[in-house]
């Protein structure tokens, strides 16, 4: 691999690209919002080949058994079957998968360990023959007890998950059930809790959250004359997928040509691998293409989910309202196999006091081993369920001291140069005060918007909505405000890098760049912010986006909020690596026509080679002529290093980012019924390099914390069975649920990042949920220390 | 079975259909138009909306036999059937609503933009100056998951004012 690139990226003194249209800074149109619009935009559940099969996968019934038989017979002898397999015919030695810790089965061996897990596959000429196939595969299961919370996993006796681990983790977690455990300590909290005027507790709860991305797991898998595979596949990381994948099948990575199709969304959902596996095991049996497409029951087995949370806090501070200490004990839910709790794990201690100055501090977060549906990344892990319990407590705070809430945080609020509990300084502007000042600022919505003139109330705008429960009567409206703090990349001594490979080339007289990366676009429009950084880096107009594949190198996974950093900072470096050669090149072939081709200080403008002065010495099309410019390399931002296991110190994080929302609800206080008016958001970003794609990815994320505040919830019961695996009983968010969002972006410079940008998917998925909490627990008097909230919660029923 | 319908004006006809399959897995399948999404498959997304002689339908709970001798428009269509409509022929390819989506930044993922878009244009040609609860109310039925729903109430607010200004005229 490269050295380290260097300085990351600060913006070029010679304004390259200042004058460039559709460049960094502009929302020009998606590339492929055209296709997207007229239904021609090709998704993984779209692909389809001649004489393609259809796969299926037979799952569990239940969440913890022994297969004592499993017998294919009757389903191989269907008219339309060609192929059932089962874990006796995995080809290589390798069995299992999985992100970090290789624990996950490719299908069960033995043992399932979790409802919904794959037990078996069936390909055949018709869906709907490969699911009647699966149902005739007779497997006799004997139910084993269950374990689905922290006292049940971690009791002395309890049944193992995986016995005999030999993970990195193994040796340092007090019990076979914990993945991963990560205490932070620093200053003396018990001293300073002595120290306190007052001192508040509190336990808190956050369901499980499904991602809910709307394209099901899906893709083609097509066998190759080579003995290898081509897989056309919906992920957010090539690669990861490729390093799992290939060796399962027994063929080297080479021979699993992997290419993106359409990615339906994504919000961490498709880290782990779903279909990837089972469809190439299909195909090479076969010989014929096969094709997966998950319905949205099996979507919702098919992929991990947020961490359900458990979580004690005990803040205290000074009469003046000053943060003394701060005490927590965050226990995640991982379920049956540990996906990327490790990492959520990491998140949520290190992030665990929030965007607050605590010099005191003890906390402790840990993921168990259950039962239960396995959980890992979803939008803002770790740092989500941190945010929702840290925030109720400053309101719990607050009214203790007598103190306005927003005015507590910002008297603690973190700013440049504070110091994290992980011994961590922030060094980049921490603008937390500023942004709470926006959202109060902010003018509050009209009151009563349900009334009309002379008429009916409009019952929309009404909590219960076209139910018409009420006209006004009982409704009460409330004010809450929250502010969050995210990590940026991969963290923990992660090599968390990109690759970018840019052609610049002459296509019918003009110079157009060519930019391929493996990047996932998985609608965040990394792609759109691809070809304006190529724009600016270039001055070139067209660009071209090649479909991200595995013949070019790893572009890290589309998570973390860190695509438009790292794949960003990646396609920002090889242009300039590629202008330097154009200039190179210029030097060589014309050199001699203008002395400023070496006196003078060069840019890429419109097309043309130019002076610092703006004098133009030569088009571009002249300079490269037939010959193309080409260059590729890999570019990581700065390194990280892990945190000690002990005591939980070290340079862990890259970057954070930073949101605060003010959320206006108005509640029916005798039904429970909730109605979110605005969600207002104030974030920075750095700089906004697409301010069109960064609102809406704000929006975007305010929604989905919306959605985690008081609808939406995988239901488990205590025999670790989902109860709720549909669209009818999981709910997201609906327009008429869904309140206006007026955006705020600030845009100051990260010195680190390219072009001062901050990554920003995450952050407003973190404060969306606990404002919407205080703001209902403003109207209805409630402490209300769970999420989802239920209308049970807000009224005695 | 044979099932014959016409789609966005074309006649199309599948053999060997089985009698479960929805209208949706014969368009997507059999007829390689798969524009309409198989989000949910159960009838509560809205990605898979199409109009089955104009009305707005979920083609996942519509079983194909039962488009038979119908006529189905989808978003693969939407545009000519938004040009015969408005009598706008030859004014670009895309309808007004797809445009707009575009224009206001409402595609993401763009996995719920096919069924949004069909409705949309329903609703605007139903009710061609919508209030924003009137769009909440219409689109309530089509689910996204990246947008928050504030650019697709952007862009359905700005079709509607183009096509109130007389179709091609920008709205600013």
């Amino acid at each position: 691999m490269a050295p380290p690139s260097g300085p990351a990226g600060a913006p070029s003194t010679l304004g390259q690209g200042a004058g460039t249209r559709a460049g960094v800074g502009d929302s020009p149109l998606r590339p492929d919002g055209t296709l997207k619009v007229t239904g021609e935009f090709a998704y993984s559940s779209d692909m389809w080949h001649e004489d393609m099969l259809w796969g299926c996968t037979l799952r569990s019934p239940h969440a913890h058994a022994e297969i004592v038989s499993l017998d294919t017979g009757e389903a191989l002898r269907q008219a339309g079957v060609y192929a059932v397999l089962t874990h006796d015919d995995l080809p290589a030695a390798v069995k299992n998968y999985g992100l970090e810790i290789p624990d996950t089965p490719v299908l069960a061996h033995g043992r399932v360990r979790h409802h919904g897990e794959p037990v078996a596959l069936v390909a055949a000429d018709h869906p709907e023959t490969a699911r009647r196939a699966a149902a005739k595969i007779k497997v006799e299961y004997r139910e084993l007890p269950v374990v689905h919370d922290e006292e049940s996993a971690t009791a002395p006796d309890a049944p193992l998950l995986h016995p005999g681990r030999d993970d990195h983790h193994a040796g340092h977690v007090p019990h076979p059930n914990i993945v991963h455990r990560q205490p932070i300590v620093r200053g003396d909290a018990a001293a300073a809790a002595g120290r306190a005027d007052v001192v508040v507790t509190g336990e808190y709860e956050v369901g499980m959250q499904d991602q809910a991305f709307l394209g099901p797991e899906s893709g083609l898998a097509v066998p190759a004359e080579d003995g290898g595979v081509d897989l056309f596949v919906a992920t957010q990381w090539l690669h990861s997928d490729l390093r799992q994948i290939a060796p399962v099948l027994g063929l080297p990575e080479e021979k699993v040509r992997m290419t993106l199709s359409g990615v339906g969304g994504a919000f961490g959902g498709r880290e782990d691998l779903s279909m990837q596996i089972h469809a190439c095991l299909l195909a090479l049996a076969t010989g014929k293409p096969v094709k997966i497409v998950y319905n949205r029951f099996e979507s919702f087995f098919g992929h991990v989910h947020r961490h359900p949370a458990k979580l004690r806090y005990e803040h205290g501070a000074t009469r003046d309202g000053k943060l003394t200490h701060m005490r927590c004990r965050i226990v995640l839910d991982g379920g049956a196999y540990a996906s990327a709790s490790p990492a959520v794990v990491g998140n949520a201690a290190s992030l665990s006091v929030g965007p607050y100055v605590v010099d005191d501090v003890e906390i402790e977060a840990l993921a168990l081993y259950t039962n239960n549906p396995p959980c890992g990344a979803m939008r803002g892990f770790g740092a989500v369920q941190a945010c929702f319990a840290y925030e109720a407590q400053m309101d719990k705070l607050a009214a203790e001291l007598g103190m306005d809430p927003v005015e507590l945080r910002q008297r603690n609020a973190m700013a440049q140069g504070a110091v994290l509990p992980t011994g961590q300084a922030v060094d980049s502007p921490a603008p937390v005060a500023e942004l709470l000042r926006r959202v109060k600022a902010r003018p509050m919505p009209p009151e009563a918007q349900w009334e009309t003139v002379g008429g009916a109330p409009d019952v929309r705008a009404l909590p219960g909505g076209l139910s018409n429960t009420t006209h006004g009567e009982g409704v009460v409206r409330g004010v809450g405000y929250a502010v969050g703090i995210k990590n940026v990349g991969f963290s923990e001594g992660f090599d968390d890098y990109s690759t970018a490979r840019v052609r610049l080339e002459v296509v019918g007289g003009e110079p157009v760049a060519l930019v391929h990366t493996a990047m996932a676009e998985v609608g965040q429009g990394g792609i759109t912010v691809h070809a304006q950084i190529a724009r600016t880096e270039l001055g070139v107009t067209q660009v071209t986006i090649q479909p991200a594949d595995t013949r070019v190198g790893s572009a890290g996974s589309t998570s973390a909020s860190r695509q438009t950093y790292v794949t960003g900072g990646a396609v920002q470096h090889v242009c300039a690596l590629v202008r330097e050669k154009v200039l190179e090149r210029g030097r060589e072939r014309l050199g001699t026509h203008h002395p400023a081709w070496a006196t003078a200080e060069l840019l890429l403008e419109g097309g043309k080679v130019v002076t610092d002065g703006g004098e133009v010495l030569a088009s571009l099309a002249d300079v490269l002529g037939e010959e193309p410019v080409e260059a590729e390399d890999e570019w990581r931002h700065r390194p990280t290093e892990a945190f000690d296991l002990r005591t939980g110190q070290g340079f862990g994080h890259v970057q954070y980012s930073f949101a605060a929302h003010r959320a206006v609800v108005e509640v029916d206080t005798e039904l429970g019924l909730v109605k979110v008016v605005e969600l207002a958001c104030a974030q920075d970003v750095g700089k906004a390099m697409n301010p069109q794609a960064v609102v809406g990815q704000i929006q975007g994320g305010t929604v989905q914390g919306l959605g985690l505040a008081v609808l939406e919830e995988i239901v488990v019961d205590p025999g670790a069975k989902v109860r709720n695996p549909s669209f009818t009983d999981y709910l997201i968010p609906t327009l008429l649920d869904t309140p206006t969002i007026p955006v705020d972006v600030l845009e100051l410079a990260d010195a680190h990042a390219p072009y001062g940008l901050r990554g920003a998917g995450e952050a407003p998925t973190l404060s969306s949920t606990p404002a919407v909490l205080a703001a209902v627990r403003a109207a209805t008097g409630r402490a209300l220390p769970r999420v989802p909230v239920r209308p049970e919660h807000i009224v005695d029923v | 079975m044979r099932v014959t319908f016409t789609v966005n004006g074309r006649r199309h006809e599948a053999d060997d259909v089985w009698e479960g399959e929805s209208l949706l897995y014969v368009l997507r399948e059999r007829m390689g138009l798969p524009g309409s999404k198989n989000a949910c498959e159960q009838g509560e997304c809205g990605s898979c909306t199409v109009r089955l002689d104009g009305e707005p339908v979920c083609a996942c709970l519509v079983a194909a036999g039962q488009a038979e001798g119908r006529e189905v428009v989808t978003v693969e269509g939407l545009a000519a059937y938004a040009r015969e409509r408005d009598g706008t022929a030859g004014t670009g390819d895309l309808a007004p609503v797809q445009q707009a989506f575009l224009d206001a930044g409402a595609v993401q993922c763009g996995f719920c933009t096919p069924g949004l878009l069909v409705a949309a244009d329903e609703l605007i040609e139903r009710t061609p100056e919508p209030s924003d609860a009137d769009i909440r109310e219409a689109l309530s039925g089509n689910l996204c998951r990246c947008t928050g729903y504030e650019k697709i109430m952007d862009a359905v607010r700005l079709a509607a004012a183009r096509s109130d200004a007389g179709g091609a005229r920008e709205v600013v």
